[in-house]
């Protein structure tokens, strides 16, 4: 996958979980958290459909490393290469 | 499908839950949706656990629903459905009435903040410090300091203060002023967010309407089921047995009690020795005792309120609430609007309680025990509503030793575990892979919200499990 396609693959994931969340105003580097309406619950959501999805297994110690979406998408990078 | 005994069930599955309470309910409900094959197991002829219902003399008396906050509307919305958010309706009339205080609130930041300043006198910024305190507590958080030093740290003296802020948590999860303040400052928070609120409709409807999603994605629900036994083989889950059935399966989640699953269900043996050590801190939570009223067909009831916390004590106190001969209870009022077409009054008085207190009774005096409640109850609800008990046509009491016949709980506690059973909970598929649990842990991971949410945070670490095998 490139960038741009896991970018749309979190971006998807967020609508799912939020209809209402305004993505089109996103700023890629600021906390996600703060900018849309997401909980800790909301992150779980990410990690069990990303799991679902990729079969990729994200360890709760590294959910600081999805706060924003250039870091998500940093993060998954390595892990959706094959994809 | 939904089956009244265990011969619908298939012989394997990937996931066997034990249990249907809210959180049993709600992980089986999110590991069906993401894929997985799930078996739901209940041991009553009733689906939801405490989350329950009965009906009595053309009455239906809710157990559990006293209000939640509004956290579950997005909860619902994403882990249940639309049609089940829809019915979530606000409990506007919150009543305190006790020696050293009554008001009438929302129950939520707002009104809580004038009613500090204008009754209470606390300055502003103090109440906002409070509430930013509270609302930035995390369950990761430093848990050393108790609910009493929050409170006399903010509140210096003024048991009035903590009064207004601790009776209703003490009612909603049972915890004291000696348990942690992450406890205290997580649900507190929650519920001053929006306010209190309720499902319209009650728990029957609510549970129906759950019981009808679950069977939608594909989960088999086995009542009249009850599990013997977590089989355990080569230090990992092989599946459950029921009666003479055994089923296979790759993750078993116990919605049991927290020790009920670890001495019970699965024994001891399986453990590792340091876990086990862990598990002896586990101290589970106290109990309820609840007094059922339902009012006559064709009498009414003036709107007096929605949930009232009514005590004749002089001082709040903890050990006050425990007591078998509390003067303090809560009055949750379920007017027509509740049920709209059973067009009923009810009342349910809650009371906290501890198990020992009633078990020891022989069996006269618990009967009698029961009546001296149900008649102090009475005298409490009067003062609300005069003349009340000519409207009445049945009485009925429920005390911890009733919530353990139903619910298999140990020491019929209400509220789960203290704090410690919360990192047990969490990490029992580490001693024993497979092997998961849900349900009221750790004071936090209790009541409505917390319950369901719960379901949810452990159907991700058994799907992390499965799709790991």
């Amino acid at each position: 996958m490139t960038i741009d396609e896991i970018k749309n693959v979190v971006l998807e994931i967020i609508q799912d979980i939020d209809d209402e969340a305004d993505l089109e105003n996103l700023n890629p580097g600021e906390a996600l958290r703060d900018q849309l309406d997401l909980d800790s619950m909301d992150f779980l959501d990410i990690v069990m459909e990303l799991r679902k999805r990729y079969q990729i297994q994200i360890p709760e110690a590294d959910y600081p490393q999805l706060a924003t979406l250039d870091s998500c998408v940093n993060y998954l990078i390595p892990r959706l290469k094959a994809a | 499908m939904l089956h009244n005994s265990i011969k619908g069930a298939n012989g394997r599955y990937d996931v066997v839950v034990i249990g249907s309470g809210l959180g049993g309910l709600t992980s089986a409900n999110r590991l069906a949706r993401s894929g997985h094959t799930v078996l739901l197991l209940e041991h009553h002829h009733q689906l939801g656990g405490l989350a329950t219902w009965f009906k009595r003399k053309g009455h239906i008396f809710d157990v559990s629903l006293h209000g939640f906050p509004h956290g579950m509307v997005k909860t619902c919305r994403k882990y249940w459905n639309r049609e089940i958010m829809e019915s979530i309706v606000q409990l506007k009339k919150i009543v305190f009435d006790n020696p050293q205080f009554s008001l009438t609130t929302t129950f939520d930041r707002q009104d809580f903040t004038s009613i500090l300043i204008n009754k209470f006198k606390i300055s502003q910024a103090t109440i906002n410090d409070f509430f930013n305190t509270v609302a930035s507590m995390n369950f990761y958080d430093d848990q050393s300091m108790s609910t009493r030093e929050l409170f006399e740290k903010f509140f210096p003296g003024r048991d009035d203060v903590h009064r207004l802020l601790m009776e209703p948590i003490t009612y909603a999860n049972g915890s004291t002023l000696d348990d942690p303040a992450i406890t205290y400052g997580i649900v507190f928070s929650n519920f001053m967010n929006k306010g209190v609120f309720t499902f319209k409709g009650g728990t029957d409807h609510l549970i129906g309407m759950m019981a009808e999603e679950l069977v939608k994605n594909g989960v088999t629900i086995c009542k009249n089921s009850k599990v013997d036994r977590i089989v355990i083989e080569n230090g990992k889950v092989q599946g459950v047995l029921v009666g003479e059935r055994f089923i296979e399966a790759d993750s078993v989640v116990s919605n049991s009690g927290i020790l009920n699953t670890i001495y019970d269900l699965t024994g001891k043996d399986a453990f590792p020795a340091e876990f086990l050590g862990k598990v002896k801190t586990v101290r589970v939570n106290t109990s309820s005792c609840q007094v059922y009223i339902g009012i006559k067909k064709e009498e009414t009831i003036d709107d007096i309120g929605d949930l009232l916390f009514v005590s004749s004590a002089e001082q709040f106190t903890s050990d006050e609430l425990l007591d078998m001969h509390t003067r303090s209870r809560t009055f949750s009022l379920y007017y027509p609007k509740t049920r709209p077409g059973h067009n009923r009054f009810t009342v349910v008085a809650s009371m906290n309680g501890r198990f020992d207190d009633w078990d020891r009774l022989n069996e006269n005096t618990y009967e009698a025990e029961k009546q001296a409640m149900i008649k102090r109850t009475l005298v409490d609800l009067e003062r609300y509503i005069p003349g009340v008990r000519q409207k009445i046509d049945w009485l009925e009491a429920a005390t911890p030793k009733t919530i353990q016949r139903y619910t298999l709980h140990t020491k019929g506690t209400s509220f789960g575990t203290k704090f410690e059973g919360l990192d047990i909970s969490r990490s029992i598929f580490k001693a024993v892979p497979g092997l998961f649990h849900v349900g009221s842990v750790g004071i936090i991971m209790s009541g409505w919200l917390g319950a369901i949410n719960y379901g949810v945070i452990v159907a991700n670490d058994v799907d992390g499990y499965i799709r790991g095998l």
